[in-house]
């Protein structure tokens, strides 16, 4: 039961990988949007948020079309970024990671925004007056005090993006060692006879890196309180 | 010397204030609302005046005719809160530091025994600030503000949030610094009794509007003749 076999090995490290790339590429973005969202009112706010979670409410299915039109060889960016950058993201596993980046989007942002809010506006002001140009006060005092949300971000992010399927099996679709991650290993196992024993071996693995990554997230979310009251 | 000459509005409350402060230490005394903290929080940076003018010895640092805004993080002043808040992410040694850091002055070994001596905050350094009691948190909070090597120190009811015995004993404390760190101060509060002892003139501040400047003793004496012996 617990023979994993080399094929599954590779669909498990590929989305490690993609989960690891997709979450880490998309942080600095995630932190920036979550520290716009959380810290200014501008024209047009409620539309960037409702841009933002359209991945949580679309059907994925539409996301990896979507993605498909955009970032697809004819695509207006995945040309353009292919013909000048050399990066293809159509049936590649970068574009399984872009497409889990942006599936697991919200589901980063929204602790690191949550974090940043509750982040003491009258400790920024005391940073500025002992010197701290903005910038400085954001690294030096609303990042460390908002990390632990940060990090619940990623880790939550990171669980999202190893278990995306709809969106990464639409756009760059199924191809073992290079597109095919747990989801779509299973996926596939599902259709085969015989499959059972495999797919419910990989079934395992993702329970266990699920709840990994949630129990993960929580720890870091009880430090934040802490980190919270200097203690 | 201090020069304040600023109006600003807030909502239905003006605050309309102009002194020039010479002693050592200026207070600022007024009940709360009264509009204090806005002139404070003008003075160091953190809230724009309308219309007006700050400067500090030669500097400006408030000119609205010219335009002149310079942003809290180049004024260089020292700013105690009325709630210390110190960065609880990090250990009071560090909260120590991070004035000087911030404004890239060498650390000088010397001048931070004076003011950890002056304060007698020596043995809480490693500490966390969680684990401070109120007292010790305005003391660090003033370390804080002086290792800096600020032009000019704020202290916005520095005692305000102590019961009467932890004023007293921060008190000494505010009066060596008054007479050793060799920083002009303003020192704000509603407690006559503080002031008296601290500062050389006081303005009194009335819904917004000076009510009252001049030499502690005798503008003191007027508001409040029972703290005056």
């Amino acid at each position: 039961m617990f023979d994993i076999s080399p094929a599954e090995w590779t669909a498990v490290l590929l989305s490690l990988k993609v989960g690891l790339v997709a979450t880490l590429v998309a942080t600095p973005f995630g932190i920036a949007i979550a520290w716009l969202l959380a810290r200014y009112h501008f024209w047009g706010k409620s539309l960037v948020d409702a841009v933002i979670y359209l991945p949580l409410v679309l059907p994925p299915v539409v996301t990896g079309y979507l993605l498909l039109l955009t970032f697809g060889r004819k695509g207006l960016v995945g040309g353009w970024l292919a013909d000048h950058l050399g990066l293809v993201f159509a049936f590649r596993w970068t574009g399984a990671a872009l497409a889990c980046g942006i599936m697991s989007f919200p589901l980063l942002v929204r602790p690191i925004r949550l974090s940043i809010e509750a982040v003491d506006r009258r400790l920024e002001q005391a940073a500025s007056t002992l010197g701290a140009a903005p910038w400085k006060v954001f690294l030096t005092v609303t990042l460390p005090l908002a990390l632990p949300g940060v990090l619940a971000g990623m880790v939550l992010g990171f669980a999202k993006a190893i278990g995306e399927f709809g969106a990464t099996i639409t756009f760059v679709s199924n191809i073992p060692g290079e597109t095919q991650t747990i989801s779509a290993a299973i996926y596939t196992l599902t259709q085969v006879p015989d499959g059972d024993a495999a797919a419910l071996r990989l079934v395992g693995v993702s329970i266990v890196i699920s709840m990994i990554a949630l129990v993960t997230s929580e720890w870091f979310a009880r430090r934040a309180t802490q980190r919270m009251h200097g203690t | 010397m201090l020069h304040v000459d600023v109006f600003k509005k807030l909502g239905d409350f003006t605050v309309e204030v102009q002194f020039t402060g010479e002693g050592r230490v200026t207070g600022l005394f007024g009940s709360s609302g009264a509009g204090k903290t806005s002139l404070v929080n003008m003075i160091a940076g953190l809230l724009k005046p309308d219309r007006g003018f700050i400067a500090v010895g030669n500097e400006v640092l408030d000119d609205t005719l010219s335009g002149i805004h310079i942003p809290p993080h180049r004024r260089r002043i020292g700013y105690v809160f009325q709630d210390a808040r110190l960065f609880p992410h990090l250990s009071v040694s560090q909260n120590l530091h991070y004035g000087r850091r911030m404004n890239g002055v060498a650390h000088d070994h010397a001048h931070q025994d004076r003011v950890v001596d002056l304060l007698d905050i020596g043995q809480l350094l490693m500490r966390r600030t969680g684990q401070l009691s109120g007292g010790e948190r305005q003391r660090v909070a003033l370390g804080r503000a002086l290792l800096m090597q600020p032009r000019l120190l704020l202290l916005d009811e520095p005692l305000g949030s102590l019961d009467s015995a932890r004023k007293a004993e921060i008190l000494p404390y505010l009066i060596r610094l008054r007479d050793e760190a060799g920083v002009p101060m303003v020192y704000v509060s509603h407690d006559p009794n503080e002031l008296r002892r601290l500062a050389a003139q006081v303005v009194v501040i009335k819904r917004g509007y000076v009510a009252a400047f001049g030499d502690a003793d005798s503008v003191l004496a007027e508001i409040a003749p029972q703290f005056v012996d």
